[in-house]
């Protein structure tokens, strides 16, 4: 074994990663080349010292509390029915079954419902964003900042306005992953309260509105303008919401973008 | 997701906490962010731990905590230490075949730590991986999804520029 080789091989000699028969090779040569040693030596000095100097950080004690109790919080967005309890699931289960059995016949009624689904996932993400401080990947106030961020990130262009004068300031934007896509994520604020709207390219396979939901405290609304998808989460009030909404569809419709 | 699900989960993950924020410390460099990538990463290891069918859970939830980071840092950092890296270009540094006779005090260890932050993120979280966590190159191909045969030559290039970074730092040194 030369040099060349022996250097390429210490670190898995080092790591005790090699095969037998590469390992005596190796050793053999170290044995005769004062060089390739004293660079394995060097290896030795450097992982002992990262080894004992203690250089690995342990998690802060009360970094598990706050994980345990996001995913816990993440887990209720997720099965919103907390008042069913598993017992009473258990003579619910057969019933349900049937009522599958039934739906699978009907396919008109299409099983059990992607969009609450995914009113569960728009949920999800909103809380996900307010825990995580991952609120905006662009802060800005401005639509003419935020829209263009958007460029190259996603193969859509959503539609940006600042509604700050009617008293709902932008905050950013920030990219999302919902429905199976990426998605354009536009962050406002009344007071307090965060509105999170969710923009995607609508395909033709429906979900073009529909009532307003509560879920865990949050209000959505959704409904489909220009080919866009576009779904409203937040603890807003109710009415302040749907005055919101409004606002957002005629700014959507009255400006170029 | 039922509570047995939840149950199952924090048994599988929470054990590897310190090896979650151990990589996302040394990634992000700094406490508060490394916090929210262990957070964020776990809350993402949650939403699909249903397509979790493996045994090793320390090196599955590492992989979501370096992806979490590698999308933070790109986000955050624009510019630095992830600009088109190129394992091509990073030929092993001349002081890799310039064996020093190294000699590490015991108070080096602010020095080591300095050192490490300096390598770019790609070099120090295969030092991290193997040296800090233990981790066979089998289970860091897997956490940075790369070949096996690349995990030997990452180390031999991170190791070198180390030792690079120490001897000049020793050298200056009174």
């Amino acid at each position: 074994m030369d040099c060349t080789n022996a250097q390429t091989l210490l670190d898995g000699y080092l790591d005790g990663e090699l095969d037998p028969v590469r390992n005596l090779e190796i050793e053999e040569h170290l044995h005769g080349c004062t060089r390739c040693s004293l660079s394995y030596s060097d290896r030795q000095v450097i992982r002992r010292g990262l080894k004992t100097e203690s250089l690995y950080f342990k998690a802060p004690a009360d970094l598990q509390k706050r994980i345990q109790r996001s995913v816990r919080q993440a887990a209720k967005a997720e099965a919103p029915a907390g008042w069913l309890s598993w017992p009473w699931l258990r003579f619910a289960a057969p019933l349900a079954a049937a009522a599958l059995v039934v739906l699978m016949l009907v396919p008109i009624f299409g099983g059990p419902s992607s969009d609450e689904l995914l009113t569960q996932d728009v949920v999800a993400s909103h809380i996900r964003s307010l825990m995580v401080n991952h609120l905006a990947d662009v802060r800005s106030t401005d639509e003419h900042t935020v829209k263009p961020w958007f460029n190259g990130k996603l193969d859509f262009s959503p539609p940006v306005s600042d509604l700050a004068k009617q008293g709902f300031p932008l905050v950013g934007g920030r990219l999302d992953y919902l429905n199976n896509r990426p998605v354009a994520a536009l962050v406002y604020q009344r007071d307090k309260h965060v509105i999170n709207v969710f923009v995607w390219p609508a395909d033709n396979s429906g979900q073009t509105g529909g009532p307003i939901k509560t879920l865990q405290g949050y209000h959505v609304i959704r409904w489909a303008s220009s080919g866009m998808n576009f779904w409203v989460v937040s603890d807003l009030e109710q009415n302040q919401l749907a005055k919101f909404t409004d606002l957002l569809k005629a700014s959507a419709t009255t400006s170029p973008s | 997701m039922g509570k047995d699900q939840l149950v199952r989960f924090e048994q599988a993950i929470l054990p590897h906490l310190d090896a979650a924020y151990n990589l996302a410390r040394w990634l992000t460099r700094n406490d508060h962010d490394a916090q929210d990538m262990v957070q964020e990463a776990c809350l993402r290891a949650f939403k699909f731990f249903d397509g979790f069918h493996g045994v090793d859970a320390r090196a599955w939830l590492l992989t979501i905590v370096r992806n979490t980071c590698y999308t933070w840092l790109e986000q955050n950092r624009r510019g630095q230490a992830m600009t088109s890296f190129d394992e091509e270009i990073h030929t092993v540094e001349e002081d890799a075949l310039n064996p020093s006779a190294l000699a590490l005090k015991s108070d080096d260890r602010e020095m080591l730590k300095q050192s490490l932050e300096q390598l770019p993120a790609e070099f120090r979280e295969v030092i991290v991986l193997r040296d800090l966590e233990e981790l066979s190159y089998k289970q860091i191909a897997e956490v940075i999804n790369v070949p096996l045969g690349t995990v030997m030559s990452r180390l031999a290039r991170a190791r070198a520029r180390l030792k690079g970074i120490l001897c000049s730092r020793l050298k200056e040194k009174p």
